[in-house]
């Protein structure tokens, strides 16, 4: 028989109720562990200044007008993509396919840019608005149809309609290079402008932020307060229920998944129309991905969105800010990024349990 | 009394989750050769406080000890060297595996089936139980697989036996047996927990009863010296009327009409066979059944969840028109103007969603209403706090989430939703289930109240004496046919087990 009395050393329990400021401390506590581990590690690293570390994680923000405003830029795509995602998972639909579905959006918006020589800028722009719309839409809806149909797994699904994504991506680059031979789209229509995105008050990021700033909101009033929204988070919580209610559980995945992959197509829109002019397989540069994480950190509430993709393309461009200043490679941004991402993701440990330590044990051992 | 030696012995146990306290400085004594009948409305504690006993939780405070050695048990292997075996209302077995290969599952000594079986074989012998070690789990039936995980953990040498609401699932006479064997343990020094709500066996089956309440030990007393009112009121903390009504149908006229309905699984195993009945306006009909036995086919095939093979159900209304009922979706059924309400089984699986709060569960039913693309927030709103009022519903507020609830409030959510909409026809599946005495009465009062409303109500049930008492026919289900249809006033506790049994009920013997 076990003749061990001793108590294990803590245990975890669930939390109970809690002010909502509890948990928002300790996420902002978890930044500032990560802020400081960061600034060992590169202290450690560099010889620098700690001090001068974190100056130099603002300045890759805050150090210009051009820096805000490419950290504007890259939080409302990151952004963009994060709502796109957010239907679904709310459906608990787990949508990978943010990267491809943006990217045959992309695609669709370069294929106007470029196909429809000598046409109007109007009638180009409207094409790149309706056609990536509509790709987007077609990438997200097809794992939506065959997991509604023969409910395969949507997981493994989306994530490699990405793959096809690139690959097509891939093969146009090769069929539409500037200047041949080169492998590359280079900048489209550089002397038209044809279906470049105007500039406004002299902005050339300002149309997509309010683009996003729009979609936010309307996604937000269209979980929150919609019949759609509501039947969205039905299906979501309990299949059974909606089913039990009369929701067409069929109907709501094909129907949020299209909604889904057009907000997807958007993002790729406003990558090729108004930021970068070109396409390549590399354009949506992971947002795809990183977009699955702000959903979740911000437990899919859009506007708590807002945050935590600033929060994420704050950091990240900090971090490759350090590493330039002083003169290590990308990957040491990365390092840094992967230091703070387990902190934040580690503190939701915190909220949801707490470990109780027990008193050191009074019996004597027999 | 004084002869009697304490297996188990707690002593100021607390336990809390989150600011939740389950248990508050518990003391309990559990003796050898005595079954002890743990008392309490739901949400009182008695399943953690076993839980504590059986490893699955740790206590945040107190001792316990086994044999007046004190002990500390961190898992549920911890438990099983202390002798202490926990049998759960939902079984853990494995459904491929034989009755032998799941016995010895986990133990550490060299796997030698045959030894097993004979060992498994001995013990049956010694308490009265029938278990072959060489059947499938997935052949069983409910009552086999709970014998099996009764001798899962005498195998393993317990000592101290708790058992869970054994009963909720056997019919009658697989109860009658159940009891024989637990005596019989009982008389060879086992100390052995029953956790119930039915008071009839508490007061058939145990030596002592121990109440808990809000966490709190109530006390404990010698079963022959109390009786069932008297436990109902320590477990409620006030006197209690523990009477059903049954009101005479006024007006009964035929509602649904179910004819030589035919309904297979997924996997084409065949659910109902060719069943035929009518239920009446203003009447309840009773379903009893042993669980699985195509109640839930019935009642969703009703309510237009269940793909049909053949027959026909029919909505007659009062003027005697028609309406075919299969083929048509809940949406379509509601669209023919057939206000058909359904409390399922899995309430909070089907019927509510746990992570919303009341009011957005009050929405379930009326969400599409009107034509603006937003939701009316405000109507369900209302209707949340009248329910809460009239069903007096406990929770903080209409704004938390319903899985917080406890049970049976979690019911009168459900109930009063689908009552909310004055529905012609009232179908329920388990409706008390889990619930506590308290709870169960308010139930039961709102489902007469509707029959007096004049609503069809179709009541499946697995406690026999309840459906006894509160049905007006009873329809007994016996492998998804009809084994007959008997009136409830005057019907035999016995022969409805019976026919539960053998379609219809008398054959021979």
């Amino acid at each position: 028989m076990n003749k061990q009395v001793r108590e294990p050393l803590f245990h975890i329990s669930k939390r109970g109720d809690m002010p909502w400021y509890f948990g928002w401390s300790i996420r902002a506590a978890a930044i500032i562990l990560a802020l400081i581990s960061c600034g060992i590690i590169s202290t450690l690293v560099t010889g620098e200044n700690p001090i001068q570390i974190y100056a130099t994680i603002i300045d890759g923000s805050f150090g210009s007008m051009r820096k805000f405003w490419v950290l504007l830029q890259n939080t409302a795509m990151l952004l963009c993509v994060a709502l796109a995602l957010t239907p679904a998972f709310k459906m608990r639909f787990w949508n990978l396919g943010g990267e491809g579905q943006a990217l045959a959006g992309a695609l669709a918006a370069a294929a106007c840019m470029i196909l429809m020589k000598g046409q109007s800028n109007a009638l180009v722009m409207s094409c790149m608005v309706i056609t990536s719309i509509l790709a987007g839409a077609l990438w997200g809806c097809i794992p939506a149809f065959f997991k509604a149909k023969f409910n395969t797994n949507e997981t493994l699904f989306t994530l490699m309609m990405n793959y096809v994504a690139i690959q097509l991506v891939a093969y146009f680059s090769v069929v539409w290079e500037n200047p041949k031979g080169s492998g590359n789209i280079g900048v489209i229509n550089p002397n038209s402008m044809i279906g470049w995105f105007p500039t406004i008050g002299g902005q050339k990021y300002l149309l997509n932020v309010l683009i996003v700033a729009v979609i936010t909101i309307g996604m937000y009033i269209y979980l929150n307060y919609s019949k759609q929204g509501y039947e969205i988070a039905v299906v979501g919580e309990s299949e059974r229920t909606a089913r039990y209610v009369g929701i067409k559980v069929e109907k709501v995945i094909i129907r949020t998944m299209l909604i889904s992959g057009a907000i997807c197509g958007i993002a790729g829109l406003l990558l090729v129309g108004g930021t970068n002019h070109t396409l390549n397989s590399a354009i949506v540069d992971g947002r795809g991905f990183t977009a699955v994480m702000v959903a979740w950190l911000a437990k899919f509430n859009p506007i708590w969105m807002i945050f935590t993709s600033f929060l994420l393309v704050f950091l990240g461009r900090g971090a490759g800010e350090i590493a330039t200043d002083f003169g290590l490679n990308q990957s040491y941004g990365d390092i840094l990024t992967g230091i703070i991402l387990f902190f934040i993701i580690g503190s939701e440990f915190f909220i949801t349990y707490k470990l109780s330590f027990h008193k050191a044990s009074k019996k004597e051992e027999k | 009394m004084d002869n009697k030696i304490a297996a188990v012995k707690m002593r100021n146990i607390t336990k809390t989750f989150g600011s939740v306290v389950a248990n508050d400085k518990v003391w309990l004594d559990i003796y050898k050769g005595e079954i002890l009948a743990l008392l309490g409305e739901n949400g009182s504690g008695k399943t953690t406080l076993m839980n504590m006993l059986s490893g699955i939780y740790f206590p945040d405070e107190g001792d316990i000890f086994i044999n007046d050695e004190k002990v500390v048990i961190r898992s549920p292997r911890d438990a099983f060297n202390y002798g202490i075996g926990m049998i759960h209302q939902h079984f853990k077995l494995v459904d491929v595996l034989t009755a032998a290969e799941n016995i010895v599952l986990g133990l550490e000594e060299k796997l030698d089936l045959k030894e097993a079986s004979r060992k498994i074989k001995e013990i049956c012998a010694l308490y009265g139980f029938e278990v072959d070690p060489e059947q499938k789990i997935y052949d069983m039936s409910v009552s086999q697989k709970q014998t099996v995980e009764i001798v899962k953990v005498l195998y393993r040498g317990a000592d101290i036996l708790i058992l869970d609401e054994p009963t909720a699932v056997l019919t009658p006479q697989e109860t009658d047996k159940l009891f024989a064997v637990l005596r019989n343990m009982r008389d060879a020094g086992k100390a052995i927990v029953i956790i119930t709500h039915k008071m009839h066996e508490v007061e058939d089956l145990s030596d002592r009863v121990a109440v808990l309440r809000h966490g709190h030990f109530v006390g404990d007393m010698v079963t022959k010296s109390t009786n069932a009112q008297e436990m109902t009121n320590m477990m409620v903390g006030h006197a209690v009327t523990l009477n059903i009504d049954r009101p005479e149908p006024v007006d009964p006229k035929p509602r649904i009409e179910v004819k030589g309905l035919t309904v297979r699984s997924i996997d084409g195993i065949l659910k109902l066979e060719d069943v035929s009945f009518t239920a009446y306006s203003g009447e309840i009909l009773g379903i009893a059944g042993i669980s699985g036995c195509g109640q839930k086919e019935l009642l969703e095939s009703i309510a237009g969840l269940q793909p049909v093979e053949s027959g026909s159900i029919s909505y007659i209304e009062d003027d005697g028109t028609r309406d075919e009922i299969i083929g048509k979706d809940p949406l379509k059924i509601a669209d023919m103007g057939v206000s058909l309400s359904f409390v399922p089984e899995d309430r909070l699986g089907m019927g509510l969603v746990g992570s919303m709060d009341l009011s957005e569960n009050m929405m379930l039913r009326s969400f599409r209403k009107g034509k603006s693309f937003l939701t009316d927030r405000k109507s369900p709103k209302k209707l949340a706090q009248a329910v809460v009022e009239n069903l007096e519903v406990k929770t903080p507020g209409i704004d938390t989430p319903v899985r917080k609830l406890s049970g049976g409030n979690v019911q009168k959510v459900l109930v009063g939703r689908e009552i909310a909409s004055a529905p012609t026809v009232l179908l329920t599946a388990y409706a008390v289930r889990g619930l506590d005495i308290n709870s169960s009465y308010t139930i039961y009062d709102l489902i007469n109240q509707q029959k007096q409303k004049g609503v069809a109500v179709i009541y499946v049930g697995e406690d026999l004496d309840v459906l006894l008492e509160l049905a007006d026919r009873i329809l007994v289900l016996c492998g998804g046919k009809v084994s007959g249809i008997v009136p409830g006033r005057g019907a035999k506790k016995r022969d409805v087990g019976m026919m539960m049994t053998r379609l219809g009920g008398n054959s021979n013997e």
